[in-house]
């Protein structure tokens, strides 16, 4: 690597005025030709660039990029990672994700601020209760840590949660899996972006790709803003805009992008030491290292490419915060944003050859692909080099729409009886 | 003395009113009318914060919304607010707020040690290091958490209450300045409805803050008072001030904050805190105004330094003079306005520093007349002062504005006014998806196309002299009202007064200081976050060329003043930097909201019980005055069990289970879904949505059935009843009530219009009791004279009306524990009613009632399927052994997808039951099942348990679980591997686990 | 928040209605003769459409009808509404990349 970041450099660096800092990427002008093209420079795609050279020694690589790398879902989520799914191919997955994440600042000497405080998923009632039981069981039994906090031990672990929750919503137990925890999301980006063009990647910023070419049901290159770059192999990892990539490409997916918000708080000294997650009502919250409360909001029901999310969402989510936690009632909301999140109708990913020869696509993440960066990026790579995808993606295939084989994350999400 | 710094008479301010307040613990005196920054600045306090990074002495920069600086913490727990902008807490009697993000006081903060090691922590560091040992990040990290963070959250539950109310208007103004006043005025006077919002407490904008402005000849205040009073006597007018317009949503949808109670010294019990307004407005009109930017000098942060414009608010609307001797420092004629101001209030004007080469202007004519030194061509280049500024260094600068030409000089000062341009407050237009376009002679970004029926008009549309604001005002009324309908015929005519701007001026972004950049001494841009201009360049060297990038990577803009003064100066910088100019930079989006809103609002009223609503039966207040428990189920309580005395829950469900078989149980199952079916194609909208067929079913016949999702997953399931030729009564799982309805309309309308059906949900409308066990008929028949009940006259599955204890009455002959059983439906007003007679009569039976555990118990036991518990959205009725009720020979939704190679797979996961060997031991639901145990993980898992519960009836534990290639592996064993370490081994059997041949069923 | 017209009850708030998805999708007539492929596409498959969108909404806390509408989907307008069974309007389709 061009230069080490460490306190030496830092030390060093601060005795020049921190004027002779090298760039942490080039901005360099496409070539004709690359053995491969990523189209989207997002967490997954810049990790999916830094493993081809990495792990395959595939350096010949430029990752096109229509605004600023890492200006999408990248920039936007809130930031948690966990492994604890419920589905064996989720969980493999996932937790692959995890180790990798487990040594990220280190291996892209980036400091990416993996924090390990804990994810707590809470439940409400007895069905929730059941699920929790189930999900804990599976993830143990595929090597993924989770374990069961009684309703006292739940406080224990986050003293400033109301365990009544008005009455309404009383905390019945939590699953929590310690490892789990945030990232810093704009770190993530800029750490696979600097590594990757380390190993000679070409990141290619403000360069929207207007089509592809194929030839005879082969792909030849992209047709971009900045001319005809030709390519043995492209991959999409463009959350947001997969139907319309894949739309110039000659198929379609089974994917809608729906509009998904998010907010901060006004920065307060830590209160919130862990991430705490309910489905029931449809809240999850952390605390960001600058002392933001980070607030995950639901969808807009509509097909929305947008980027922003409406009114009624924010209400209901805050809703559910002020219940959950009475004492920031008198918090203030600072920002309020909008992503794209492309879902797929089993809740999984589509990690894929497509039909389109040397056309790989990754993509349908819904709301959880940043927790999934390192490991996504890791097998799309694979992916790509060897044609075929690797045993932990294998269930993402496209063709699981056709066989039946859905991984379905939503999990047993109808309550009846 | 404070009096020195109050001015004896003018301002705003009631001074038959003095207000007591505590700030870091000492007691001052303000007026009412103040803001906590205006008393304190007129108590001679400018030290009122640190900044976050360096922990540097910060004072009151601004008068407004847009104060990055002089942010505390107000009042105690559990009232506590972090953060609060001294600009804008109006003064109230006993008002506590301390300084923040210091320690042990403002003055002498630890923290401070940061500044001295600021070469150290140069924009994004945290990047660079922190990555040793690995294993450490996290005990990095708690210190870095400890000290960021401003303010502290409160520590107990908020006692207050919040609100939100709906409206609908033709025209909403924003902004209740001199445009927006005009705006107002004219749309009211065309008929429309018009809502006006403002921020202030007080309505007037920049003319509260300019005493020599004149509208047709009389003090501009006086017209303001007039338009108040004509806007106050229309009733289609409303004014609300103190509310802040923070988000502009699609299709002119905006939400605004309303300050209810705070300013109030009494605040009304009843009434809320705040107040959250949704305003659909057919037009919306925006007269947002400007906010000053400071010019980027070197050390440009100390106390004592403040924006030109808003020292004119604190002189002319506060009556407050912080400062002795001023040194004022421009670029553009504006701040020589607040040098006349300063004069007149008696303050030294030590320099005007100009970094304009000639002067011209109104203001500049004036202040040259009146003899104030100015320098032209002039920079400041540092200052002095660690808690007060008191002394700046100004030098000559090129004409390109980027270098020093000549020595340093020093001028003492206790007051820095600085004014480097207006930026338009286009956060609304933005966020309404309207364009911006820069104007290069203004300096500014402006409003260009809206995107929405919007109109800008005033400073935040580039009108930046009076005259100019109430004409566009004006128009913006009179445009706004037109499309709402109402042609504006006798507006009024337009206000006249004088049309000074702030032009000419020169934009220099970055104040060049005798050392490089960074070298020695900061250039803040982003105040709060401690971002200088060394920062910003950091960055672009390190190649975070996007604006985006410069952004989140030195954090400029995000503090909690979201960079209203500084990111302009930022974008500039840039510009600079990368020789582009500032368009082709771009600004970074604007999001929504305005200013920091409380979280309390968006939830209301809709808090503790009221978060959702409580669904209860009509039966539901015997329940809970016999002791029961409840669970949720969906939105509706249902009783869980019945404990009596001392006993445990599983006592309490033994007993329950062990009565329905043993005599007589007694269910309230009103929450089940009804939907009520007529017409004469119901009976094929029923083949085409279950998956058995119902052209056979005679009146009078009850049938099961299963619906899928067109996926060919299980769905949902229940018991519909024929009742007529045409009538069908249909029931649904309790949780899915709803969405089944909705399945079946959707159906019915997109796909199927022929069909002649229509659905209405009647859950509600009646009350349903479910009897079942040995004693069941015999109960039911002492208290009926008009309903056959014998198994020939209404087997199982039939149903007869009549009435139940004089109550009329449906009696459904089905069961869902295995038990002869009656369900009878009433009309919900009877339920409670029905329930009592039932009971009473049931007495010598030894009726028991049983709640939702027990009812599981008795269905797990005949291995009855519960949808949401044996089903999670991937089990299709092959996988539970269902094909008898899977029709072959007909279509209906989801037939297709059962025939996709996945589906017929063997190793699907298929229901089964589970017997452990251990018949006292009960497997815990959720349980994952392993062929094998291994010494670790992972371990392959082979299905996991649906349903597990000890079976009185059985005497010994049962379970049901989906696993791998389950029906053909009766007999077999395997292990459930929990999470404790324990391993429960169990035999594989059918689900099935008591009266296979339903012999009780139908007796 | 959106406001959408019903072609029923006239404009009224979006948290009166649910979302359909797509419009325009018929139900294969005979779906037992169709390959897994093509009933994957029926089934799973999406237009998701940047741009001019043909989608169907319920008003279902008003008349609890059933009909389409024609949305911008970057910039929300909503472009007509029609009913279930009808034609779309002819609109010029808008290009966003």
């Amino acid at each position: 690597m061009k230069s080490r970041y460490s306190i030496f450099s830092l030390l060093r660096n601060a005795l020049s005025y921190h004027e002779h800092w090298p760039q942490a990427w080039r901005s360099p002008e496409p070539k004709s030709s690359y053995d491969v093209v990523i189209v989207g420079a997002g967490g997954h795609g810049l990790a999916t660039a830094y493993y081809l050279a990495k792990e395959h020694g595939i350096t010949d690589v430029a990752v096109i990029e229509r605004g600023w790398l890492g200006g999408g879902n990248t920039g936007r989520n809130t930031t948690i990672v966990r492994s604890n799914y419920l589905w064996d191919e989720s969980a493999q997955l996932y937790e692959h994700a995890l180790k990798l994440w487990e040594g990220l600042s280190r291996e892209l000497n980036y400091n990416v601020m993996f924090s390990q405080r804990g994810v707590m998923n809470l439940a409400h009632n007895q069905h929730d209760l059941r699920e929790l039981s189930r999900r804990i069981n599976a993830n143990r039994l595929n090597g993924v840590d989770s374990e069961f906090l009684s309703p006292d031990q739940v406080k224990r672990f986050c003293p400033v949660i109301d365990l009544r929750a008005g009455g309404r919503y009383p905390v019945l137990g939590a699953s929590l899996q310690r490892r789990g925890g945030t990232a810093r999301h704009d770190a993530v980006a800029w750490g696979y972006a600097r590594a990757a063009d380390a190993r000679g990647v070409d990141i290619i910023q403000q360069c929207p790709v207007q089509g592809f070419k194929v030839e005879s049901g082969r792909i030849r290159g992209v047709e971009t803003a900045k001319g005809t770059i030709e390519a043995r192999k492209v991959g999409i990892v463009v959350a947001g805009h997969s139907s319309v990539l894949a739309g110039m490409a000659g198929f379609r997916l089974p994917v809608t992008s729906l509009p998904l918000q998010a907010l901060v708080s006004e920065p307060v000294k830590p209160v919130i030491d862990c991430v705490v997650m309910s489905g029931a009502v449809h809240a999850y919250i952390s605390q960001s290292d600058k002392g933001e409360l980070v607030i995950g909001a639901g969808v807009d029901k509509y097909v929305g490419y947008g980027q922003r999310g409406s009114l009624p969402v924010t209400e209901e989510t805050l809703a559910a915060i002020c219940e959950l936690f009475p004492l920031f009632r008198r918090m203030r909301m600072l920002r309020n944003w909008g992503g794209i999140v492309d879902t797929c109708p089993d809740a999984s990913p589509i990690i894929s050859k497509t039909p389109v020869e040397g056309l790989y696509i990754n993509c349908g993440w819904g709301t959880g692909g940043f927790k999934a960066t390192p490991g996504s990026g890791w097998v799309f790579a694979h992916t790509i080099a060897k044609d075929e995808p690797h045993p932990l993606n294998a269930g993402f295939g496209l063709d699981r729409f056709t066989s039946g084989y859905l991984i379905d994350e939503h999990g047993a999400a109808a309550v009846a009886h | 003395m404070a009096k020195d710094f109050r001015l004896p008479e003018g301002g705003h301010i009631d001074r038959d009113r003095p207000l007591g307040f505590r700030f870091n613990g000492r007691a001052y005196k303000g007026f009412a009318g103040d803001t906590l920054a205006s008393a304190l600045l007129a108590n001679g306090l400018h030290l009122v914060g640190r900044s976050f990074k360096y922990h540097r002495p910060r004072g009151i920069v601004s008068a407004g919304p847009e104060e990055p600086n002089a942010i505390v913490q107000v009042g105690l727990d559990p009232r506590t607010e972090p953060n609060i902008r001294a600009t804008q807490l109006e003064l109230v009697e006993g008002l506590i707020a301390r300084s923040q993000h210091c320690w042990p006081s403002v003055e002498f903060d630890v923290g401070a040690i940061n500044d001295k090691l600021s070469r150290l922590l140069p924009a994004g560091f945290y990047y660079k290091t922190f990555m040793w040992p690995s294993a450490f990040w996290m005990k990095y990290e708690h210190f870095i958490r400890q000290a960021a963070g401003l303010g502290k959250a409160p520590g107990a539950r908020d006692p207050d209450s919040y609100d939100k109310t709906n409206a609908h208007c033709d025209v909403l103004v924003v902004g209740a300045g001199p445009a927006g006043l005009a705006a107002a005025l004219a749309a009211s006077r065309g008929g429309a409805r018009v809502i006006l919002a403002e921020q202030d407490g007080q309505m007037g904008g920049s003319l509260l803050s300019q005493p020599h402005e004149t509208i047709d000849g009389k003090p501009a205040l006086d017209w303001v008072a007039d338009a108040l009073i004509e806007l106050g006597r229309n009733p289609e007018v409303r004014l609300l001030p103190r509310t802040n317009a923070f988000a502009y949503y699609d299709h002119n949808y905006l939400a605004m904050a309303e300050r209810v109670t705070e300013h109030l010294e009494e605040k009304p019990g009843k009434l809320p805190r705040q107040r959250l307004w949704k305003v659909r407005a057919k037009q919306v009109v925006l007269a947002t105004g400007a906010i000053e930017r400071p010019l980027v000098f070197c050390d440009n942060d100390r106390p004592g330094i403040m924006l030109a414009g808003a020292y004119q608010t604190y002189l002319n609307r506060y009556a407050v003079r912080p400062g002795q001797r001023a040194v004022i420092f421009t670029n553009n004629d504006g701040a020589y306005g607040a040098a006349l101001d300063l004069q007149r209030a008696g303050v030294t004007v030590a320099a005007i520093v100009d970094l304009r080469a000639s002067p011209d202007g109104r203001f500049s004519e004036q202040a040259e007349a009146a003899g104030l030194p100015i320098l032209t061509e002039h920079a400041i280049i540092g200052t002095q002062g660690t808690k007060r500024v008191n002394q700046v260094t100004v030098a000559p600068v090129s004409a390109d504005g980027r270098e020093i030409t000549g020595p340093g000089e020093a001028i003492a000062c206790d007051l820095v006014l600085s004014s480097g341009g207006w930026n338009p407050t286009v956060h609304l237009f933005s966020q309404s998806k309207g364009s911006l376009a820069w104007d290069e002679r203004q300096g500014c970004f402006l409003p260009d196309r809206p995107a929405q029926a919007t109109h800008a008009a005033g400073a935040c549309n580039g009108a930046f002299g009076l005259a100019s604001c109430l004409r566009q005002g004006q128009a913006a009324g009179i445009a706004a009202a037109a499309p709402a309908d109402f042609e504006v015929k006798e507006a009024g005519e337009l206000p006249q007064a004088s049309d000074h701007d702030f032009l000419p001026a020169r934009w220099t972004w970055l104040v060049p200081s005798d050392k490089p950049l960074g070298r020695r001494g900061k250039h803040f841009v982003d105040q709060q976050n401690d971002v200088t201009a060394a920062d910003l360049k950091l960055a672009l060297t390190e190649g975070y060329r996007s604006i985006e990038h410069i952004k989140r990577y030195t954090t400029t803009g995000m503090g909690t003043d979201q960079g209203k003064t500084g990111n302009v100066n930022a974008i500039g910088i840039v510009a600079d930097e990368l020789g582009l100019r500032l368009p082709e930079v771009g600004v970074t989006t604007f999001r929504p909201p305005y200013t920091p809103v409380t979280f309390g609002i968006f939830a209301g009223r809709d808090v503790d019980d009221l978060l959702d609503p409580i669904r209860k039966t009509p039966i539901h207040s015997w329940h809970e005055s016999n002791g029961a428990l409840f669970e949720d189920v969906g939105q509706w309580r249902r009783p869980w069990y019945y404990p009596r005395g001392s006993e445990s829950q599983h006592e309490a469900v033994q007993r329950e289970v062990w009565a329905c078989r043993d005599s007589l149980g007694i269910l309230d199952a009103s929450t089940l879904g009804k939907i009520d079916i007529k017409g004469k194609d119901a009976a094929e909208l029923l083949n085409r949505v279950y998956t058995n067929a119902w052209s056979k079913l005679e009146v009078g016949r009850c049938r099961y059935g299963l619906m899928l999702g067109e996926d060919g997953m299980v769905m949902d399931d229940g018991v519909t009843t024929r009742l007529g030729d045409d009538h069908y009564l249909m029931t649904t799982t309790t949780g899915n009530a709803a969405s089944v309805l909705s399945h079946l309309e959707e159906w019915l309308q997109t796909e199927w219009p022929e069909l002649e059906v229509f659905l209405t949900s009647v859950t509600e409308q009646f009350a349903t009791v479910s009897l079942s066990g040995p004693n069941a008929r015999r109960l039911l028949a002492e208290l009926t004279n008009n309903i056959e009940l014998s198994a020939g006259a209404l087997p199982h599955m039939g149903v007869a009306q009549g009435t139940v204890a004089g109550i009329p009455a449906r009696v459904f002959r089905i069961s869902f524990t295995g038990e002869c059983s009656f369900e009878i439906n009433v009309p919900a007003s009877y339920g409670l009613a029905l329930w009592q007679a039932i009971v009473t009569a049931g007495e010598k039976y030894r009726i028991t009632p049983y709640g939702t555990e027990a009812m599981h118990v008795l269905r797990a036991e005949k291995g009855y399927i519960i949808v949401g518990q044996e089903t999670d959205g991937s089990v299709t009725p092959l996988d539970l052994g269902m094909d008898w009720i899977v029709s072959k020979t007909k279509d209906f939704i989801g037939k297709r997808s059962l025939n996709r190679s996945d589906m017929a797979k063997p190793d699907r996961k298929q229901l089964v039951g589970l017997l452990t060997e251990d018949p006292a031991e009960v497997l815990p639901e959720g349980a994952q099942l392993v062929d094998e145990v291994l010494a670790r993980p992972p371990m392959p898992m082979i299905g996991h348990v649906t349903s597990s519960y000890m079976s009185p009836n059985l005497g010994r534990s049962i379970a049901l679980a989906l696993v791998k290639g389950g029906r053909a592996r009766h007999g077999e064993r395997l292990h459930a591997s929990l999470a404790d370490g324990k391993t429960i081994t169990c035999e594989i059997t059918g689900p099935v686990f008591l009266d296979p041949e339903g012999e009780r069923l139908r007796g | 928040m959106l406001l959408i017209t019903c072609p029923h009850c006239g404009p009224r708030e979006e948290t009166e209605f649910s979302y359909g998805g797509e419009a325009h999708i018929e139900r294969p007539r005979q779906p037992d003769r169709m390959s897994d492929a093509e009933w994957a596409d029926y089934l799973f498959m999406k237009s998701n459409t940047k741009g001019v969108f043909l989608e169907r909404w319920l008003h279902s806390h008003g008349c609890r009808r059933w009909f389409n509408a024609a949305r911008d989907t970057v910039t929300y307008e909503i472009l007509a509404v029609y009913e279930i069974g009808t034609k779309p309007p002819a609109l010029d389709p808008r290009d966003y990349v």
